[in-house]
Formats: C-alpha cells, structure tokens, sequence
C-alpha cells in the first residue's frame, strides 16, 4: 500500500499518562494508556477501534485528534505530520480534522441556539465572508442532516437526544471536513434512533467523501457500518482486519472472546456467553510478555516472556499472537518469526 | 427452558391496571397509563422499552420507591398475595426487605462509599433481626452439614451444630451470636454471587472494587433476604460486555438456586433473548406486548415490537439494511389519543387514534395490544 | 446512560421558578424591599429637592415634630410648625429628606463596587482557572494574600493615605472584595471547562480565549451572579461602617453612614437620628441579602446549565 492511499497514518503513537505520588509529587509510574497503537485509514474508509474500558480508544481518538499531545509516535494526515504541531500550525488541521462525541447533552454550548452553533466553526475558520452566505449554510446544514430551518432558533435542551446528535454532526461538516473521528456517537441514544443517526452517518459519508475513525464498545453497531475494524485491549490494537474477516475468523484469543460475549437477539442461539473471566485489567501495571497472557485459555510460556508483533493472518488481516489457533479444535501452531 | 407447565401455581406479582402521574410544573406527565403485569414463580421476566416507555417507573412503583411528584392514581400490585399499594407504610417497610429487592444500573452510587461492603449487607440482615434469625441460623446448618459431608468438621464445629440444631426450634440467641452468624451468612452470599475471596471483600471498600465486581456485591445485598420477587433496572447497561456475561450468567445461575422471580429491565433486546423466559414489551407507559421469549422474537405482533427487533443491529450477521421506527418517543405531559404509538405506525387505521387497545390474547401465552390482532385477525 | 424523552420547556423552568419564589416570604420580603430601594433611588430627585442636601443653614436646628407619635422632647430646640415624619437632623433638615437623598448615593456606590469586583474577579479568576499551572498559582497567591488583610483595615489605611473622597472609597473597598469572585469563578470554571462542550469546541479548533470568555464563563457566572446580589446589600453595610467612622468627604452630604455619624453624637437626646439611619442601612442590606438567597434557593441547582 503506497503511503499516499492513506488519508490518515498513525505510527507507534504512545500516550502515557504520569502518575505523582509521594511528598514531592514525583512520577512513580505512568497509566500507558496508549502503548503503541499503530493504524492507517484509507479516504472514504470507515475504521472501526472497538474494545473494553481501559483499552485506551478514547485516549486513542483524543490523541489522534490533538486534543491530546502525544508522547511518542507520529500522526500523518494527508501526508503531514501533526503529533508535533500546535497553536496556528494545528489550525488548519482542526478543520479537515472533526470530531462527534458520545453525549449529546454535553457535547453543546447549553447557551447557545443551533444557528450560532453551526456558524461559530465557520466563523474559526472564516469560511463564507458574508452574513448572508453563512446564514444560508446553516440552513442547507440542517436539512442535510435531517433538521429544519425553525429548529435553528432553539436551543439545545429543547431537543431529543437523537436530535442533538444531528446538531453535533452538522457543526462537524460545517468546515467541509475531510476526516470525521466519532466517539461512541450512538451509545446514549435509543436503539431506534441509533438505526437513524447510522443511516446518516453512512449516507454523509457516501455524499461527502468523508472518512470516518468510529470508536464503539458495541460490537453490533461497528460490524454494520466499518469496513475495516481494529481491537484494542490495554493499549494496543491487538487485532485488526477487515470487519467481515474479524467477524467470521478472528486470530487473536481476546478477539474470539470479546466476540463471544455478546448476546444475540436471538433465543434460540443461547449460548454461554462468558468466555472471559475475572475482570478488565488497568493499564497501570502491565506484565510483561504479551499482555492478554494472564486471561487467555491458550498462553505459553513463550507468551509470558517476550510481546508479540503484529503478524500478518491474511491480507490486511494481523493479530498480535506468537500462535495462529483453530478455535475450534483448540488447537495451535507457532506462526513463523518476521 | 421456558417456565411454561410449571410455576402454574400462584403468581408472584400480579399487576393490574396500574396508572401513574407525575406532577410536574410543565404539566401532569402520565407515565403509566394501565399497565397489566404477571410474573409466575421461578421465572425471569424481561421488561423492555426505550426512553420514556415507562420501565423503571413501573419497578419504582412495585418498590414503593416513587419520588415525592410520582401518585398511584389507580391500580393494584400484588406480591404474594398482597396488595402492596393498600399496605401501611410499616407493613411495606417489611416487605420491601423481605419480598422483594431491586438493584440498579449505577453500583457505585448505589453503595455508601464510607462503609465495608459487607458491613452494608449485615446492616440489612442486622435490621430486622427477628425476621433473619432462622434464616441465619439455617444457613449455618447448611454449611456445616456441607463441611462434615466434606469430611472437614472439627469437634469445636461439631459442637456449635449440635446448638444450633437445638436453638432453632424458636429458642432466642445472644447478639453476639447472631451477629457472628450474619457475618457469616453475608459471606456465603458473597460467594454465591461468585466474588473471589469473599472473606477479604467483606471488608472491603467500595472504591477498592471493579464495576463488575460492585454489581455482583449489590446482587448479593438484594439477595440477602432471599426475596420472592428480584427487580433488576439495567443492571448491565454500565458494564463492559465481558463483564456483563458473567453477570447474565450468574442471574441465571441463582434462578436455579433461590426461588426467585427476576423482572429484568432493559432496553437491550439481545440481553433479553439470552437470559429470559417471557418478554413484556413497554412503549409510553402502555404493556404493548408480551409473550415467550422465542415466541416475540419469532413471531412478534405489535408494530412497536415488529420495529424494534428490526431496527437492533446484529453482530452475527453481515451487513444488513438498517430499518428506524421514524418519529420520536412521544411527550407523555401530552400522549397521543388512542394507542399511543399510533403517530409512528405504519399500519394505524381510523380506530387507532379514537380508542386504547387492551392487551388481549391472540394465541396462547401471547398478549398484544393492538387493533389488528382484535378478532383474531393478524 | 440513556436519553430522557422531552426535554423541560423554557416556560416550564419558569413557571417552576416563579412558583419556588412565591413559596418562600423571605424572598418576596427582600424582593420587594430591593426592588423599592432601586425605585427610591431612582426617583429621589423628584421626590425631594436636591437642594435640601446642601443646606448651609447652619442655624442649629434639631426637633422632631411627629404627629403620629404624641412625643414631645422638651430639651430640644424648637420646631415651629413643620412636620418632620422621622424628625430632622443637626442642620435642620428632614431626616426623611435626606434618607432619600442618600439611598441613590449609596446604592451607586455599591453597584459601582460589585460590578467592577466582579469584573475584575472573573477576569483573573476565569484565566487562573482555565490556564492552570504556573499562572493559576501565582493569581492565587496574590488573591491570597489579599484575603489575608481585614478588609475595613485595608479600606481604612487607603483612605487615610489617598484621602477622603467617594472614589477612594469605592476604590478602597473594591481593592478588598474582588478576590472573592476569583475563588467563586475559579472553581466554577474548573468544573466547567471538563465538560464535553469544551472538548467539542477544542476539537472544532476554537482558540482558548474565545473558549473561556464566549462559552465557559457565561456557564459559569451564575454563582457569582447570586453572589453579586447579596454583596450589594454588604457593600452598603461597609460604605455606612467606613462613612460612619469619619471617612466622608464632608459631614453634611447625605449619605446613611454620614447620618449615623451625626446621629451618634445625639444618641441620648435625640436618638431618632441615628435610629432611623441605622435600620434603613439595616434594611436595605437586608432585602438584597434575601433577594440573593431567594435567587440561590430557587435557581440553584435544578437550572444549573
């Protein structure tokens, strides 16, 4: 894959965070809660970044986005680095570069009516000079997303959560973006929303052009709407494939797990759903070795004494395991060193 | 796997008719608007909706928990054989501990943070001593029966068993000793509730628990009173999935092991599909459906249901078109007339907005409330 | 955490207000006497001749002649005919005059003091705030240490070094008070700028300065708001305190501290004087206090935004 294909690259990116302890406030340790996360996304692509708490794809997200200033690693949009940019150099960035979150009550200025909302971007960025012309990108922004032009008077609280997502959406196209990170955007919303707001968000993205990084916790929703998907656990992406592929054969043990655990709407396909005991871990203290070790049915020695790499199952498809597992023999066999 | 010929014997809850108001400064917002209820013994039943269907409300009210806006306006609940709304608020302390228990979505705020974990379950077992005494005492029989099957009882044991078994014929026990005895009670319930080293988590912090971990503990605080009816309010909704499943699970366990009713309220379908028996299906305050759980999800019936099922994404299929129930869940200050779920329907006829449908059944075990099944029609 | 169905309508937060308020007499009590102070101070001119203020008639001549009261003082100077309500004062004028004279006077002052603290306040406590680190420590300490000083002490001492004038005075006090609404704004800002609106903003690429005075200080500024309210009522106390300690321009402009002061020297023979100044300060400060209490109670927290 040539380089340029990628719209948005992330290489061994490291976010750690320090933690202060004794008298002085000294740095006794670090929550690595971004340990080493390496993903690329093609223009038009939708990434799925899917896992537990504490796997880190929030902070993944909030960094990749520069709300967070990396420790380590790079981060190239459209062939240029901005893990080390600030200030006026980011700006231009911020543009091609929005963000949806998860909680459409917090996520708006409570004190600010949608029009001001939805011009206040383009205002940052000076985009359209006349009033006039704004006033009519506002009105086109809502309809776009499936609002009207008499709910630009109103203000946030008078809106359903479903709604207020939609106000989200449009103040992230208002700039004309090129690359859309969405944090969990469907999680608050009822189940029949949720539907509605994936409907636009897959239309937009067809309309538009757009590229999507669509963090979720919810399996179900990301096989729908991502085409490639990446898990997460403590840290680091331990799987990533395209999502069909994850689906139907995933490699890694905590992928096959997390896969398991979820229930089906379905009854007559019960099955026992606990695949994982005990509890997620904290990316405080991670042993060394791979660090799915301490819960995975098929760890080794080998497991507990070096990580893993990133080894390639099949194209586009790596998992970071030392075994290439038939789950359902239980049988394994060493993958070849790279 | 469905509780279908037993537990035909008496019903644990019945609800019937249960209407209620909230009074607020917008308007009279008229959350529960006739809701009819049954749970069999030993059942798990599933109460799903989404925002504003009415779900917790209708707990909140079973429990007695309403805030001080929410009125029974009508209506009839009845736990064994009582009616909870006509009791004294004496008589409905008692029940609340010793019939029914419900657990909430949020452990931790639902746990007082500056007590041990199982100081808090003693409290309750401490609270109403007269009512636990036998309980307790008969658990630690129980468990020393275990030990001496295990081959482990040591004379000091053997002992105690042998005054227990003449106390428990109705004779008082000291405080110290009853104390002793709850203590060790609470711990069995810890474990039950499969808390690894329940001895250490008893005197435990909240805060030096897991999310998963602080649930398992508030099930076993309901648990504690053996309670014939369990009221879960999206107890999993907070939990990773990992987590989740082992709780799922243990509810399902426990089910076996206490005879206990659970009423499971969620708005997570595939929650449902994996853990209950029946389904009841809430939308705006109103029972819209309720079947067997295979039958709803094979065979749904009600717009709402048939909607709802369609619009769940699915993480065992490929892509698939995903279908919206349009319009929004309706402000309840100001329902719509009739059926309330009329304006978002794509098979509302004249009749739908003139007259309520009352939950009727169309084939055996299956209530819909909907003028398309009157008749028998579908 | 789900979404709740309809949100509460504007006119609905209202309505709740409006009927919290009516509940509660200590707020209609201190709203009506709030709104009448602002009423009197408005139309003081028009009722009273200004003139009367600065009567130079020293011809000594201090009586009451009320005659809702059947009181007479003899050892006091006589009144001929006119009727004083609330009796006159050194000068010979109306105590009631220049009572009304003096609530425009001081209710100035003290708006002039709180809002200027509280511009100032928010100002440096919304930046230490948000910046955080190096700036949020040094901003503190200086607020600190002004907390430190007794606020009349410091008041005085200016007074005393820069002299006696209604500005200084207003100056010396709103020296010692802006660092209350540091602290107030700091730590509503704190909360504040954690919330995911900030985020969102941040992400949309919108410069701090813009964040923090267009978005999170307006979020912010309720507390203050409230609190803004019950200081006039104690600004007023401490204008009266430092008047009545001698620190006025001039013995004869009417201002309640200046009548008190009068009056004190009169306290056994002629007490109306400092009576009647004392408890409209009383009053006056009272109502504000009530007002911004009731504003707390109702508001504070169910609309917190």
């Amino acid at each position: 894959m040539k380089d340029d294909e990628y719209l948005l690259k992330v290489d061994n990116l490291l976010k750690w965070f320090p933690i202060r302890g004794g008298l002085l406030g000294r740095t006794v340790g670090h929550v690595r809660a971004v340990d080493g996360v390496s993903i690329a996304i093609k223009k038009g692509e939708t990434l799925g970044i899917v896992g537990e708490s504490g796997c880190g794809k929030t902070t993944l997200s909030r960094t990749v986005m520069r709300l967070l200033d990396p420790s380590s690693g790079s981060i190239v949009f459209d062939g240029t680095d901005i893990s080390k940019l600030k200030g006026r150099d980011l700006k231009p960035f911020r543009r091609r570069m929005q963000m949806v979150f998860q909680d459409p009550y917090a996520s708006l200025d409570p004190r600010q009516n949608v029009r001001s909302t939805l011009m206040e971007p383009m205002g940052i960025h000076h985009i359209q000079h006349s009033g006039e012309d704004r006033n009519r990108a506002v009105e086109k922004l809502v309809e776009i997303v499936g609002l009207n032009p008499d709910h630009l008077a109103r203000f946030p609280h008078e809106f359903s959560g479903g709604q207020r997502q939609r106000i989200a959406i449009a103040r992230a196209l208002a700039v004309n973006p090129e690359f859309i990170a969405l944090d969990e955007p469907t999680s608050a919303l009822d189940v029949s929303v949720q539907a509605q707001i994936l409907s636009l968000l897959q239309k937009l993205q067809l309309e538009l052009d757009l590229t999507y990084m669509f963090v979720s916790h919810n399996l179900a929703v990301v096989r729908q709407i991502c085409h490639r998907t990446a898990v997460m656990y403590l840290g680091r992406v331990v799987e990533v494939a395209p999502t069909e592929t994850l689906f139907e054969n995933p490699k890694h043990p905590y992928t096959k797990a997390l896969l398991a655990s979820v229930p089906l709407p379905d009854p007559s396909k019960r099955t026992d759903l606990v695949a994982l005991e005990g509890d997620v871990p904290s990316p405080v203290n991670i042993p060394p070795g791979c660090r799915f070790r301490a819960r995975c049915a098929y760890s080794t020695e080998k497991c507990a004494l070096t990580s893993p790499g990133l080894f390639e199952f099949g194209p586009g498809h790596g998992a970071e395991c030392f075994y290439d597992i038939d789950f359902k023999s239980g049988s394994k066999k060493e993958v070849p060193a790279t | 796997m469905v509780a279908m010929s037993q537990g035909l014997d008496q019903d644990v809850l019945v609800v019937k008719d249960l209407r209620v108001v909230f009074h607020t400064y917008a308007g009279e917002v008229k959350a529960l608007d006739g809701v009819d209820l049954t749970v069999r013994r030993k059942e798990v039943l599933g109460l799903v909706g989404e925002s504003g269907s009415g779900k917790s409300v209708t707990a909140l009210t079973i429990e007695g928990l309403l805030p001080q806006n929410g009125e029974v306006v009508s209506g009839q609940i009845i736990l064994a054989g009582n009616d909870l709304l006509k009791e004294s608020s004496a008589d409905l302390r008692i029940s609340r501990v010793t019939d029914m228990a419900m657990v909430f979505q949020d452990p931790t705020t639902y746990l007082n943070p500056v007590l041990t974990v199982g100081s808090q379950i003693t409290e309750i077992i401490e609270s109403e001593a007269k009512l636990f005494t036998k309980q307790v005492i008969a658990d630690r029989l129980i468990e020393l029966d275990r030990l001496e099957g295990e081959g482990r009882i040591t004379p000091v044991l053997e002992k105690e068993r042998a005054k227990l078994k003449s106390l428990s014929s109705g004779a008082k026990i000291s405080k110290r000793e009853f104390k002793r005895l709850s203590r060790l009670y609470a711990i069995n319930i810890l474990r039950q509730v499969r808390l690894p080293e329940p001895e250490r988590i008893f005197k435990d912090y909240p805060f030096e628990l897991s999310g998963g971990m602080k649930q398992r503990a508030m099930i076993a605080m309901a648990l504690v009173r053996r309670p014939k009816l369990f009221l879960a309010d999206e107890i999993t909704t907070a939990l990773d999935v990992t987590v989740q499943a082992q709780i799922l699970k243990l509810l399902t366990e426990l089910r076996e092991q206490i005879d206990t009713s659970v009423i499971l309220i969620t708005h997570d379908l595939a929650i449902v599909a994996e853990v209950c028996d029946r389904v009841a299906v809430m939308y705006a305050g109103n029972i819209v459906e309720v079947a067997d759980v295979n039958e709803l999800f094979r065979n749904p019936l009600h717009p709402y249901t048939k909607g709802l099922l369609a619009s769940i994404p699915r993480p065992d299929l490929k892509e698939q078109e995903m279908k919206s129930i349009r319009g929004s869940v309706p402000n309840l200050i100001f329902p719509p007339s009739g059926c309330r779920f009329h304006p978002r329907c794509d098979f509302a006829f004249e009749r739908c907005p003139l007259e309520k449908p009352k939950l009727l059944e169309v084939s055996k075990g299956h209530f819909v409330a909907c003028f398309l099944y009157e008749g028998g029609q579908a | 955490m789900k979404t709740e169905p309809g949100p509460p309508s504007r006119s609905a937060d209202l309505r709740y207000a409006l009927h919290r308020f009516r509940q509660n007499p200590l707020i209609i009590a201190g709203s009506v006497i709030s709104i009448g102070t602002i009423l009197i101070a408005i139309f003081a001119n028009v009722i009273v001749n200004p003139k009367l203020g600065r009567s130079t008639d020293l011809d000594l001549r201090l009586c009451w002649n009320n005659p809702a009261l059947n009181w007479h003082i003899t050892n006091v100077f006589n009144c001929g005919g006119t009727v004083y309500p609330l009796g006159t004062d050194t000068y010979g004028r109306s105590v009631l005059s220049m009572i009304i004279l003096a609530i425009p006077l001081d209710l100035q002052i003290a708006l002039e003091v709180v809002i200027s603290a509280v511009v100032i306040g928010v100002f440096f406590g919304a930046i230490a705030a948000y910046a955080g680190g190096v700036i949020d420590e040094v901003i503190l300490r200086i607020t600190d240490i002004f907390l430190a000083v007794p606020a009349i002490l410091l008041a005085i001492v200016l007074l005393v070094i820069l002299g006696r004038s209604f500005s200084i005075l207003t100056f010396a006090i709103v020296i010692t008070w802006w660092p209350t609404y540091v602290r107030l704004i700091r730590s509503q800002v704190l909360g504040e700028k954690e919330k995911p609106y900030v985020e969102g903003l941040r992400a949309m690429g919108a410069g701090r300065v813009r964040i923090l005075f267009r978005h999170v200080v307006p979020n912010s500024i309720y507390p203050v708001f409230v609190q803004a309210t019950l200081d006039i009522g104690s600004v007023i106390l401490t204008v009266s305190a430092l008047t009545f300690l001698g620190f006025s321009p001039s013995p004869l402009i009417p201002e309640l501290g200046n009548l008190a002061n009068a009056g004190s020297t009169y306290i056994f023979t002629a007490p109306w004087l400092i009576i009647f100044s004392g408890v409209t300060i009383l009053v006056i400060s009272l109502g504000f206090n009530l007002l911004g209490d009731g504003i707390r109670d109702v508001f504070d927290p169910r609309l917190r935004r």
